[in-house]
């Protein structure tokens, strides 16, 4: 978890703390020179500076999963929170400190009958200024296409099998809003402060494509 | 481009059925689909003309809410939901 | 099936509903050649170049076979030069010559990039 590991935020590694992959010394690509190339003509043009690239990538690497698990936890414990949350979740993370930039975010909550999941079909939207870039798998054809279709089948594929009792409501980031989900809080954690929640609280649960972990 | 009517949270609604060949964010698996507004987000930036370097007219927003039965006649789950934002002009009143 | 029909319908982006196979358990740290087109990209949207519509927009035009055989941050370099050419920030012929020059020093992202810091 970023958590474990403050203040990687340079441009040499990555969120999770690691130096990035391989590809710095890889043969060079046609992509990357373009990339090279656009971002060249970009600077020379004024349209942007080599320090707003480098804050831009700062700024990407500060946003991880535990910024949102941060907000979930609050919401488990301050019912006056989690009413805002819901009322208005970019107010309510912008509150925590986060800076999730023009994000507008809707809060989903799990409950004993209803269960959310986020999909984006058409692209691969994802609310990126709370939790960080999405995961490959997210990005996937499968995923795109079938949680739309079958989302319980897409659940269990991920270990979620959900009773017959509860409602699962998918969410098709079609448009301008983005989507994170608050996981039901787990039995046996009433003791627990809101360090020791957010910790139970992965990425994947708040997809909706996992729940919280169990305590212990 | 005239605007739509406003409509109210739980007004059903029908996505329509055109299918243009430009860049839309309405997905096709929900075109001529009923659903109900489950809320009124917005007024956005008509993505479509957004995409083409275009000003924009700002349209309503719905998160429309539609049963997987409605979607996927042949669904084990009908009463699970999808929720999708779809732009005014895409949506007509029963 | 006339030839307009052919091309008609549902486009391949739009997968929705489709069958396939198992959701697969990919994941990876980005590169930082990765970061700074997604750095670029925001960027030019936070100053008004062009918007996400218009990378998605691009994105879509690129057809079924980018999305197959190209990495998700090449599609997306390639979407941003686009729009950055459609805007009028660079002509394809100073592109060219930006290009050539990057290739001409080294091989690697490393040296190709440093040296023109």
């Amino acid at each position: 978890m970023p958590h474990d590991h403050p203040h990687h935020s340079h441009e040499g590694m990555s969120p999770s703390g690691h130096p990035y992959r391989a590809d710095q010394d890889g043969p060079l690509t046609y992509w990357q020179v373009m990339e090279i190339a656009i971002r060249e003509l970009m600077i020379a043009k004024g349209v942007v500076t080599e320090a707003e690239v480098a804050r831009q990538i700062e700024a990407m690497d500060a946003r991880s999963p535990a910024q949102g698990a941060a907000v979930v936890a609050r919401a488990w414990v301050d019912p006056d929170f989690r009413d805002r949350l819901l009322t208005d979740a970019s107010a309510a993370a912008t509150e925590m400190g986060f800076d999730i930039g023009p994000l507008k975010l809707i809060a989903v909550e799990n409950t004993d009958t209803v269960h959310n999941v986020v999909v984006c079909t058409l692209c691969s939207c994802y609310p990126r200024n709370l939790l960080g870039l999405p995961p490959d798998w997210y990005k996937s054809r499968a995923y795109r296409s079938r949680t739309v279709r079958e989302p319980r089948r897409v659940l269990a594929e991920f270990g979620v099998t959900l009773s017959d009792d509860t409602t699962v409501r998918v969410h098709d980031s079609t448009a301008d809003m983005r989507y994170v989900v608050i996981p039901a809080r787990p039995a046996g954690t009433e003791t627990m402060d809101e360090a020791a929640l957010a910790a139970l609280v992965t990425r994947d649960s708040m997809i909706g494509v996992g729940l919280a972990r169990m305590p212990g | 481009m005239p605007v739509p009517d406003t409509f109210a949270p739980g007004t059903p609604v029908r996505v329509r059925t055109l299918m243009p060949p430009g860049h839309v964010r309405t997905p096709a698996y929900l075109r001529g689909k009923t659903g109900a507004v489950e809320r009124v987000l917005g007024p956005f930036a008509n993505p479509e003309q957004l995409a083409y370097g275009h000003p924009a007219q700002a349209l309503p927003l719905y998160r429309v809410r539609f049963r997987l039965g409605e979607v996927w006649p042949d669904s084990q789950t009908p009463n699970d939901t999808i929720d999708a934002e779809i732009y005014a002009h895409w949506l007509e009143p029963l | 099936m006339t030839a307009g029909e052919a091309f008609a319908g549902k486009r391949w982006h739009d997968m929705g509903g489709e069958l396939a196979g198992p959701v697969p358990d990919a994941d990876h740290d980005f590169a930082l050649w990765e970061k700074r087109v997604d750095a670029l990209v925001m960027l030019a949207n936070m100053k008004g170049i062009f918007t996400v519509d218009g990378l998605r927009r691009v994105l879509e035009d690129m057809g079924e076979d980018a999305f197959e055989t190209l990495g998700y941050y090449e599609r997306w370099v390639g979407s941003l030069n686009q729009n950055l050419l459609e805007q009028g920030i660079y002509s394809v012929a100073e592109l060219a010559d930006k290009m050539a020059e990057v290739e001409a020093r080294g091989t690697t992202y490393g040296t190709a990039s440093d040296a023109g810091a």
